[in-house]
């Protein structure tokens, strides 16, 4: 100490695990938390939403359009609206990217369905599938692809938005950027973007990995197409 | 539809065809409940399937569709076993079922642990009539299964239909717009009109005899008069028998064609008695088991106007020469 200003790795070792609620490995914590809650609660609402929506396609033009509207509201002032109702915490997060979540998801999950084929979906129905079990077994299925597809973009989208969170004291990583910009210091945001980044690679690996074990069959087409 | 009325028997196979627009495949899914006739009955085995739960009646009766239909997130073989999954099967009993069924409809067992897309058009529509029997339904629905293959692969699982229909004896009821193919399969062929209406229904022997009326003339189309010769029997043509010649005798006769025969009985060639040193082609038919059109066909790819005869194992049983065929025909179009 003393000798000038420490360097990433000293700091990065110095800040890991202080016990506090500033430690980088708490921060860490939170922000898996408040990107991972966000991407379960959108999958578990758009799903049947996506169904209804692709069941009642007179549904799905207007909730496509209420999700657009919401996909576009800025972050900042919704976490900030979000607050008069559930105060400083990791919910005030998390509820809003559950919707941008959604606003992806119902298009993904309608898209998906679509992408049952006509003849598919006919033939499960005269061997004599009961529409609920057509729908677990057969086009549920078959859309996996497409919903992971979504899944991916919303889980590393979520990952990157809660860092905005710090802004209202709730960020996760987020906040080694702003403390960065209350006393300029560079190893935290380097920090900060290295392990937003990487936690985004890793979640996006884990879906690619759920993929290739969910659906063998469309990688064993894409091997026969090339 | 309006006012369509037929029975499929028991055990054949009832074609309908007829143009686009004729409601063949509405009729067939008004059998399995996929669209509700809104008047009218429709009786399985004495029992009308409105009173059936459509799920249920559905595993009971097979299906194949147009491109086959199949999953293409299952296995060959959980596809074949689809019913009986459905059904409760326990997972090894259904899966010994379909590895049977994969090999009854001709295809190598080593194809199961492919998905669908791995198989050729006419693999993929053999496994649609594997998993339409895979839970051994009597009744078995067939809406346009083959028309989206091309013609050869179409021929082999047309043939492929008929051999195992001869082994399960379904009632089948099929449906196509291609008339070559209602003829070839069906044992009793109904052609419909525009609007569901009923032209005709027989057997295609009478279907091409006498058709009812112009439209079915008409969709019969031409060269009907030599069709209906595949349905007459080789059976009674008569054969002569002292116009074959073993090979390398060049005994002298007064015929013109001496068909030139090998050690095993089998045909060589024509010898004519102008030029002795060549042999001229010769066509063959089974006798008994193909008809007079192939008998036909035979003499005409022969210079020598005869056609050979011979037996399953292709040894030369005789000789149908021109005057046979003639008198064949005529009796044949006479009665």
């Amino acid at each position: 100490m003393g000798d000038g200003p420490p360097s990433l790795w000293e700091w990065f070792g110095r800040n890991w695990d202080t016990g506090r609620a500033d430690s980088i490995r708490t921060l860490l914590t939170d922000h898996v938390t408040m990107s991972f809650v966000p991407v379960v609660l959108a999958l578990v609402v758009a799903l049947p939403l996506g169904l209804a929506c692709a069941r009642w396609r007179w549904l799905y033009q207007p909730t496509s359009g209420l999700m657009n509207i919401v996909y576009a509201l800025p972050s900042l002032p919704v976490f900030m609206l979000m607050i008069s109702v559930t105060g400083l915490s990791q919910t005030t997060v998390i509820v809003p990217l559950a919707f941008y979540g959604v606003a992806v998801l119902i298009p993904a999950v309608v898209d998906g369905l679509d992408s049952v084929p006509d003849h598919v979906r006919q033939s499960a129905v005269a061997v004599g599938f009961t529409p609920l079990r057509r729908l677990l077994q057969v086009e549920l299925p078959i859309a996996a692809p497409v919903v992971l597809a979504g899944l991916r973009v919303v889980a590393v989208s979520s990952i990157s938005l809660v860092s905005v969170g710090a802004l209202i004291g709730q960020g996760g990583l987020g906040g080694l950027f702003t403390r960065a910009y209350q006393n300029p210091f560079m190893p935290p945001v380097i920090v900060g973007i290295v392990l937003i980044v990487a936690l985004a690679l890793v979640a996006d690996g884990l879906l690619v990995l759920a993929q290739r074990l969910l659906t063998p069959w469309v990688r064993a087409r894409k091997e026969a197409a090339s | 539809m309006d006012d369509l009325s037929f029975e499929a028997p028991t055990g054949e196979i009832t074609v309908l065809v007829g143009p686009s627009g004729c409601g063949k495949t509405t009729s067939l899914r008004m059998i399995n409940r996929m669209i509700d006739a809104s008047e009218g009955r429709i009786l399985l085995d004495g029992v009308p399937v409105q009173g059936i739960d459509p799920p249920t009646l559905r595993r009971g009766i097979g299906y194949v569709i147009q491109q086959a239909g199949l999953f293409p997130h299952r296995k060959i073989v959980d596809n074949i076993a689809t019913v009986p999954y459905l059904l409760g099967w326990d997972r090894k009993k259904a899966r010994a079922r379909a590895m049977e069924l994969l090999e009854r409809v001709g295809l190598d067992p080593a194809l199961a642990g492919r998905y669908p897309f791995q198989l050729s058009g006419g693999q993929q529509q053999r496994v649609g009539v594997a998993r339409a029997l895979a839970a051994d339904p009597p009744v078995l629905l067939m809406d346009e299964p083959f028309s989206a293959v091309d013609p050869i692969v179409r021929t082999s699982l047309q043939d492929e239909l008929l051999r195992l229909q001869s082994e399960l004896n379904k009632t089948i009821v099929f449906v196509t717009h291609d008339i070559d193919e209602a003829i070839k399969l069906g044992d009793r062929v109904a052609v419909l009109r525009v609007g569901g209406r009923l032209a005709q229904l027989a057997d295609p022997k009478t279907l091409l005899a006498e058709p009812a009326d112009d439209f079915v003339r008409e969709f019969l189309g031409h060269d009907r008069g030599i069709r209906r010769l595949q349905f007459v029997s080789t059976e009674g043509l008569r054969l002569r028998t002292d116009l074959t010649v073993p090979e390398g005798s060049d005994g002298g006769s007064p015929e013109p064609w001496l068909l030139v025969v090998d050690g095993d009985g089998r045909p060589v060639g024509w010898r004519s008695a102008v030029r002795p040193g060549e042999l001229e082609p010769y066509g063959t038919f089974v006798r008994g088991r193909d008809s007079m059109r192939a008998a036909l066909d035979a003499a005409l790819l022969s210079p020598s106007g005869c056609s050979v005869a011979v037996d399953e194992q292709g040894k030369v049983v005789g000789v149908a020469t021109r005057d046979a065929l003639d008198r064949a025909l005529s009796e044949a179009v006479h009665g």
